[in-house]
């Protein structure tokens, strides 16, 4: 500290110089640092300052007032596009206030850096200096409000959109959106038909997401385990075949899936089943739909896992069975002991991240089966998972208000299963190491 | 002797479950390969082995003129080669500054790509088609484009992080001592051993577009702008019986590059995936 002080003294300190001042002159942005003495960084900030407020302001206040309001006439007024300004200024506004705080941030810092005596950069070194620390800032700020425009503002959309009455004979631009507060959460919950869908699609959600991975993982890991015995020939082969599944795009497989399980003329049925005599109804019975649907996941999910988990095996060091046999391990404890703990210690992350994957896995459900077939007393289908609900929901019924607060339903479990995972990602226990 | 008995019969056994398991795995494939060969357009007259084998649904997906599918196929590598592109660089750049670089919201901003990845991009569909309205970007590649690349940002910046902060600092350290700038850093050190990573960036990026018949779906309106993956689903979601010899023939089409480029490069993919993962 005395050190310091010293050096002060020495290049000739500014005393009389009070930090608190400039960031108070900041208020209207360029003051502070032009007390600095930062005259070009100054006149910059007081211009560009001064023009944002001067064309943003009003702008920026008509959205907010339209985003409270959503309009006052049907003829004039359409409600979606006052909702869509209205998120855009609040998302602008909250960035132009962080800006305003950096500058604020920045004056105080420079008077602070000038009392204690450093001299002021150059021009030049001052744009040296910006590239050097500055470089991430360049890198991550525009992509991160490209970022907010194509992936946050949906998703402020998609909640707002919860809380409003817009449904297919309440739409825009024939009529004006209201704020209804809770309404639709509380129609969900206690209309018959919506608490009744709701529940049913909930349950097998879960049902889908734990059992169709779970047993895509179970096979895969059987499957690598089994073909990595060193007694078994033809490897490279088998498992470039085991391969193919993960290989075809699964857009069009579903789809030929979809053709192979048909009640009527599906391949299943007619080259298989019919020789027991029995036709099965794949896919208009629930019960039946939901089975062919969990196979086909397995199908199309396991050769990722196999992949993955063959990797593994193959770097676990021979010395750990070698010493087992010694100690006459059972083939069981073998596994239980030693295979286990090092494929799951190795890909748990990604084993967390397929299920993850299958809870959000809208293409197989919609393109085999559009979530049918229908159940009776309910909007939605029997296969139908949360999110390819809400998809016909708002593209075939444009139900947009229970679309949305479903989202958010599914939104929540979504945030709750990703704030587990984060604690148990070991990125980021090693984020504090530097 | 006993024992001998035993392993043979155990090495048959997983012979056996082998083979059952190639019968599962290629009875689809096969079969979707003799409907696109199989004479005839009803799925009703269909049979596994055809009695007459033809490419005449081949043939019709190029020279018919009410087929668009070399248009398709040709719309659906533009936004490919973009997205691909355009990936790489944006999210190679960001990786290394959350990789390299302390800032102020450095953290924050992880915890938000982390959780923004965890949400579908269709949830908010209804939005991004507004929004694209309001910016005169519905029905053009542009718009498919920013939607393709903002969208999966999130997923692969985490990804090529994760791998980036597998590589020893000391390097860029050292460099840096010789009078390298960020950008020879990252060009000349980080990229190039980077490259598992930015091989399976690069190709789940392109390949994205070969896959999704959704966002396509809901962006794009006239005919002559669908991509593969959504003119082939409208092909079929009309007449499903009817056109599914051709449909057929055309995801063949599809399927055979993507898979060959697929078995090639696996084992480099797999190795990316799975460090960047691991130890990320």
């Amino acid at each position: 500290m005395d050190i310091k002080n010293a050096i002060g003294e020495q290049r000739h300190s500014y005393s009389g110089h009070n930090p608190a001042w400039a960031a108070l002159l900041s208020v209207v942005p360029g003051l502070g640092q032009l007390y600095n003495r930062r005259w070009i960084k100054g006149v910059l900030l007081l211009v560009f300052g001064l023009s944002l407020i001067y064309t943003l302001s009003v702008p920026l206040f008509n959205g907010i007032v339209g985003l409270i309001g959503l309009g006052d006439d049907p003829e004039l007024d359409d409600s979606r596009t006052l909702l869509v300004q209205g998120i855009l200024s609040v998302i602008l506004t909250v960035i132009l206030l962080g800006l305003y705080a950096l500058n604020l941030n920045d004056a105080y810092r420079d008077a602070k850096k000038r009392q204690a005596g450093v001299r002021t950069p150059s021009v030049r070194q001052a744009f040296h200096d910006s590239w050097e620390h500055g470089f991430p800032y360049f890198v991550v700020i525009p992509n991160f409000i490209m970022m907010a425009l194509i992936v946050i503002f949906p998703l402020l959309f998609m909640i707002s959109l919860a809380f409003t009455n817009y449904n297919l004979y309440n739409s825009p631009p024939a009529h004006l959106l209201d704020w209804v507060g809770f309404a639709n959460f509380k129609a969900l919950f206690t209309e018959a038909v919506w608490s009744k869908s709701l529940l049913s699609v909930l349950a097998w959600t879960v049902v889908w997401t734990l059992v169709a991975t779970t047993l895509q993982i179970t096979l895969a890991f059987f499957l690598a385990v089994m073909i990595n015995d060193s007694r078994v020939r033809f490897k490279k082969l088998i498992r470039t075949v085991f391969i193919l599944p993960w290989a075809v795009p699964s857009f069009m497989t579903v789809l030929v899936f979809a053709a192979m399980f048909n009640d009527n003329f599906g391949a299943i049925n007619r080259d298989i089943f019919s020789h027991f005599g029995v036709m099965i109804p794949w896919l208009s019975d629930p019960l039946w739909a939901r089975i062919a649907i969990i196979g086909i996941q397995v199908w199309l999910g396991f050769p990722y896992v196999f992949t993955l988990i063959t990797g593994v095996l193959q770097s676990i060091s021979k010395d750990w069975y070698e010493a087992a046999d010694v100690d006459g391990g059972s083939r069981w404890k073998k596994f239980r002991y030693i295979t286990m703990p090092h494929v799951l210690y190795a890909t748990a992350p990604l084993l967390i991240m397929q299920y993850s994957q299958n809870f959000n896995n809208f293409n197989l459900i919609y393109l085999f089966n559009k979530g049918g077939p229908p159940v009776s007393g309910q909007n939605s289908g029997a296969t139908d998972i949360l999110i390819s609900w809400v998809y016909s929901l708002t593209f075939n019924e444009n139900n947009y208000k229970m679309a949305a607060a479903i989202s958010i339903i599914m939104g929540i479990v979504v945030a709750a299963f990703a704030f587990y995972q984060f604690r148990r990602t070991r990125s980021f226990r090693e984020e504090d190491m530097y | 002797m006993k024992a001998s008995m035993r392993s043979a019969l155990e090495v048959s056994g997983i012979y056996v479950i082998v083979l059952i398991m190639f019968a599962v795995i290629l009875y689809p494939l096969v079969w979707a390969f003799s409907m696109s060969l199989n004479p005839g357009t009803s799925l009703f007259a269909l049979k596994l082995i055809p009695d007459n084998w033809s490419l005449e649904h081949y043939r019709w997906l190029f020279t018919n003129p009410r087929s668009d599918y070399a248009l398709w196929y040709k719309n659906t590598l533009i936004v490919a080669f973009a997205n691909g592109i355009a990936s790489v660089c944006l999210v190679t750049i960001l990786a290394y500054a959350f990789s390299r670089f302390r800032f102020v919201g450095r953290k924050n901003s992880i915890y938000t790509f982390l959780l923004l990845q965890m949400f579908p991009v269709l949830m908010g569909m209804v939005a991004i088609y507004l929004l694209l309205n309001t910016v005169n970007l519905l029905d053009t590649f542009t718009g498919l484009i920013l939607i393709y690349v903002f969208g999966g940002l999130p997923m692969n910046v985490f990804l090529v992080k994760g791998y980036l902060d597998t590589i020893p600092r000391d390097l860029d350290e050292s460099a840096k001592m010789d009078g390298a700038g960020y950008m020879t850093i990252f060009f000349r050190i980080l990229i190039p051993l980077a490259k598992p990573i930015v091989a399976v960036v690069a190709l789940f990026t392109f390949m994205a577009p070969f896959f999704d018949f959704l966002t396509p779906r809901i962006i794009i309106r006239s005919p002559e702008k669908f991509t593969l993956a959504l003119g082939l689903y409208n092909f079929i979601n009309d007449k499903f019986a009817n056109n599914f010899t051709i449909f057929a023939a055309g995801t063949i089409l599809i399927a055979l590059p993507i898979a060959t480029v697929f078995l090639l490069l696996q084992r480099y993919l797999i190795s990316g995936l799975a460090d960047g993962a691991t130890k990320g």
